[in-house]
């Protein structure tokens, strides 16, 4: 535990909440001054809470030491380019590493660590909707200045949003692992811009998550004005946060962009790289170009609480609906950012365990730009019962219906690989198969939301409740777990228990298809979004008592994950080879991976799915010793 | 080619067994629920064609799926890799043409139904609809009166023209299917022609804070009779509410009041109006005050001045800048609430 406590992730906590009362006691002092309030409900008043939350976040930052050699530099003190990491076992992920490999593996566990939290809050609110009326969440109960009914409406929209910050870390997490072996690179292209990444979602989501104690807010995910000018304070923390973690984005986007653009092994023409690179590269373009839009958009409102500024409100001259096209012109190719990395995954484990080539590599290749780009102009198809122009409905619905093309292709060319393959299912190729089934019935079921009139019944419904855990479980949750349980050899040299992975996926699949069916069904009957009570007269309680239960199996079944991954870590079976008989470079050589990745440089030979072709190598390793390469 | 031909059937059988199993769960032939309004039946026809196609392309990516997972897996000891294919130009731009034109079709399709679905009837009755935390309210701007149950006559195009007082709601009967916000700022509007008598309701569908699951008001639809009597019946309410008590009455559903003061003393987000008046309220801050005139009408006026124990601080009321003679009213119609 002394470890756990000298840590940076410990000290930079200790000097986040310094940071905090810091920015908050600076705030409530000049409004003292000033003559003005200087407490409130839940002890500082707004704007010190969101001067402190601001001022805690750099704190952290600094307080970790993730930010030491800029500061170093800047006094004119020069560092090695490596550091020599003198942690070990787990201190190493509690501490600032530079490595790409320990930065992925500390994303993956922040991303395991929310994902358990969102769920946990999908679990109490679950509960409460087994059955209409109010069960436990009542309008007398009391907790964190919020009644029942307005808990529901924190833990609902956090659920959204930790999610969705757990799905960029997670997917930060494995293209940081793995996208510097598949070029043959030593580290990203920005070791300390990388660490910095990681680090700063951390202080973001404490933040994200302080919001509940802060009074909650009641508006969703999304956050649309008048209502969240209106909610209390934690509407700013959850702002706040949102605001943060997008800087972890953006700026792990870009090292993701120069690293492939700068740092691939010779030979690596841009069509002979592993297609989970081209994934990388085509989620990293939106990441880096429209995080700023959620960004700003939040800033707008938190400014318009803070300073009076009338961006949204209408009694100033402001307009609502222009929050929503910048909220959605990032949240929509948002989701294009968590599931092209899960394809990627997918297209990139398949030729593995089928034996055979990737079914038209260029076309999936260019699929995942296809998308990306697509996915820009589609955001008003969030819009159709807003409010905006009626007639620009129209062009918005061709453009959704585009995006079938594209994906369609991956689905085909998925098809095909598994065609005439040697197909074997160990656990990572179960998930992989699920991930392909679940994201199909996503995308099946998104096309009469893409149409403007059949949307107009289905807009704010279960029902698209229903398709978007579809597409996000298909397009990131599936081929999550796959890739954990894929290269989770590679990091620490031991293979997760095979029965337990095998538990784990036939317990999640079916509960998930019953829970998303499901939820399809209620919606079209009439039970609204985000909603704690439901009219008994709709009929739907059975149904609703069946989601619940669906609901609780799946938290068994990622409980039964987290049991086999900490425990696997020590005591799982040996496997320091290439037991999946892998093209891949990073498999060529032995596990765990060593500290500077490859000992001898390689150089691309050939294609890197040839699998059936006799004698055609994709990575060669070369003898003599690297010169001039960093 | 024996492993085409088995597949082509299973596909076909596949999209069959789906689509029947969709259909059988109600869910193909027409949307949930039962459908109330001319502006449904294209949507439903839509929805039909939609479901068709996608029974069709859940079978022809899983049916070789399955397909290939049976037939060509590795049997035990088999440690040879598959065929050596790397793609086939020809068949990528299939799959990729063959989808653009469905969407196409598909594009025509949704905007040839949203035309059907928009279509004006020039001389459709006009209704004013307010949407305020939690409640919603009728104006029947021809006979001056208001409401909070939506009357419709049966087979005659209404347009509702809809305005917010706070915060964005979201109107929609599922019976009716269409929905459309109703946002601060500017009047949005909602056309619907009813087809079915009966009893529905309109149910807030844009999450509008602590009580939105409860925003729900009736929608009857009448034949035109029925519709006329109800209308007479409602201007002679209307007659008789001239009184102080009456207008009253008329402003707490006017501006939403009843959303969240109930009159019962059932408990809903507001402090409760029945045994109001006169009686000795106790604050947040630990004070009792009397439920007088000037305690009332400062509490409509500035909601946060005094928090009554037990509700939200601050307070989740907007300031509502009454008249005098319309607070008089008001606290006339509290008083009879004994």
């Amino acid at each position: 535990m002394k470890g756990f406590f000298s840590s940076a992730l410990a000290r930079g906590l200790f000097w986040q909440v310094i940071g905090t009362l810091v920015g908050a006691g600076l705030v409530t002092g000049i409004r003292a001054l000033m003559g003005l309030s200087a407490t409130d409900t839940f002890f500082f008043t707004e704007p010190a809470w969101v001067l402190g939350g601001f001022i805690g976040a750099l704190s952290f930052l600094v307080g970790s030491g993730v930010t030491g050699d800029w500061i170093k530099w800047a006094r004119g003190i020069d560092t090695p380019d490596h550091h020599e990491d003198h942690h070990t076992g787990w201190e190493k992920f509690v501490n600032v590493s530079l490595d790409h490999k320990v930065i992925g593996i500390q994303y993956t566990l922040v991303a395991l660590v929310l994902i358990s939290i969102g769920g946990l809050f999908a679990l109490i609110f679950r509960t409460e909707l087994a059955a209409s009326e109010l069960q436990f969440l009542t309008t007398d109960m009391k907790l964190f200045g919020q009644n029942g009914p307005q808990l529901y409406n924190t833990l609902m929209s956090l659920h959204g949003m930790v999610m969705i910050v757990s799905i960029l870390l997670g997917i930060a997490g494995i293209i940081n692992y793995v996208v510097p072996l598949l070029l043959g690179a030593q580290d990203m292209a920005f070791p300390r811009l990388n660490a910095f990444s990681f680090w700063i979602a951390v202080p973001a989501a404490v933040l994200l998550l302080s919001s509940l104690f802060l009074g909650g807010f009641d508006t969703g995910w999304t956050g649309y004005p008048p209502l969240s000018a209106r909610a209390p304070v934690g509407m700013q923390m959850f702002f706040l946060g949102v605001f943060v973690a997008g800087w972890s984005s953006i700026l792990g986007a870009l090292n993701v962009l120069v690293t492939v653009v700068r740092m691939r092994a010779k030979g690596m023409t841009a069509m002979r790289m592993p297609i989970f690179v081209w994934a990388s590269i085509a989620t990293s373009l939106i990441a880096l170009t429209a995080t700023q839009f959620i960004g700003l958009a939040f800033q707008l409102v938190m400014f318009q609480r803070l300073f009076g500024m009338g961006f949204f409100d209408p009694a100033k001259g402001g307009n609502p609906v222009l929050f929503q096209h910048l909220f959605w012109f990032y949240s929509h190719p948002a989701v294009y950012v968590f599931i092209l990395p899960g394809l990627g995954v997918i297209s990139e484990l398949l030729p593995v365990f089928v034996r055979k080539p990737l079914y038209g590599y260029r076309w999936i290749a260019m699929s995942s730009l296809g998308i990306a780009l697509v996915g820009f102009v589609v955001w008003a198809h969030h819009m159709f019962t807003s409010g905006m122009n009626e007639y620009l409905r129209v062009p918005f619905m061709y453009s959704t219906l585009l995006v079938a093309v594209p994906t369609g292709v991956k689905f085909f060319s998925w098809v095909a690989t598994l065609w005439k393959g040697k197909i074997s299912t160990p656990t990572p190729m179960l998930f992989v198969l699920g991930g392909i089934v679940v994201f199909l019935m996503g995308g099946l079921s998104g096309p009469p939301n893409a149409t403007v009139s059949t949307d107009l019944h289905l807009h704010d419904t279960y029902f698209i409740v229903g398709h978007f855990h579809d597409t996000i479980f298909g397009g990131f949750v599936f081929p999550f777990f796959a890739a954990i349980y894929y290269w989770f050899p590679k990091a620490t040299g031991r293979k997760m228990n095979e029965t337990l992975g095998k538990i784990h996926f036939w317990l999640m699949t079916p509960s998930f298809f019953v829970l998303t069916f499901g939820m399809m069904y209620i919606g079209l009957i009439g039970m609204r979004r985000r909603i704690a009570d439901y009219d008994p007269a709709l009929g739907i309680d059975t149904a609703h008592l069946i989601l619940t239960i669906s609901g609780f199996a799946i938290a068994l079944s990622v409980l039964i994950f987290f049991y086999n991954f900490f425990v696997s870590i020590k005591n799982g079976e040996k496997a320091e080879g290439n037991l999946w008989n892998s093209r891949s470079p990073e498999w060529q050589v032995p596990s765990p991976m060593p500290v500077h990745n490859y000992d001898k440089p390689f150089e691309v030979v050939g294609e890197p799915y040839d699998y059936g072709l006799k004698d055609a190598g994709f990575v060669k390793f070369i003898e003599e010793p690297a010169k001039g390469k960093h | 080619m024996g492993h085409f031909v088995i597949v082509g059937i299973l596909v076909i059988v596949m999209t069959v067994l789906t689509y029947f199993g969709l259909d059988a769960a109600g869910l193909a032939t027409q949307m949930h629920p039962v459908a109330a309004s001319a502006q449904a039946a294209p949507i439903d026809q839509l929805w039909h064609w939609e479901v068709i196609v996608v029974s069709f392309l859940f079978s022809l990516i899983v049916v070789p799926m399955i397909y290939s997972l049976v037939v060509f897996r590795q049997k035990k000891g088999e440690l040879k890799d598959g065929e050596h294919m790397e793609g086939n130009a020809t068949l990528e731009i299939a799959w990729t043409v063959v989808p653009l034109i469905i969407v196409v079709i598909f594009a025509y399709l949704g905007a040839y139904s949203l035309g059907e679905v928009r279509r004006v009837d020039p001389n459709a009755m006009v209704i004013n609809v307010t949407g305020q935390q939690f409640s919603w309210t009728f104006e029947y701007p021809e006979y001056g009166f208001i409401s909070t149950e939506l009357y419709l006559p049966i087979d005659k195009q209404v347009v509702l023209k809809m305005q917010s007082t706070d915060v964005i709601h979201s109107f929609w009967v599922p019976e009716f299917r269409v929905k459309q916000d109703v946002v601060p700022g500017r009047v949005t509007e909602y056309r619907i022609t009813p087809t079915l008598e009966g009893s529905y309701k309109v149910r807030c569908a844009e999450l509008c804070g602590t009580s939105h699951a409860y925003m729900e008001n009736p929608v009857v639809v009448v034949s035109s009779d029925a519709y006329d009597a109800w209308v007479a019946e409602q201007i002679k309410i209307a007659e008789e509410s001239k009184t102080p008590e009456g207008q009253g009455k008329v402003l707490a559903t006017k501006y939403g009041c009843v959303g969240c003061h109930s009159a019962d003393g059932s408990p809903l987000t507001g402090p409760t109006w029945f045994n109001l008046y006169g009686s000795e309220v106790k604050l947040a801050d630990g004070s009792t005050v009397t439920a007088d005139d000037a305690f009332i009408a400062q509490s409509i006026l500035e909601p946060n001045a005094t928090i009554v124990e037990g509700f939200p601080s601050p307070s989740v009321m907007p300031p509502y800048a009454l008249t005098d003679e319309e607070i008089a009213n008001l606290i006339a119609y509290i008083k009879t609430l004994k």
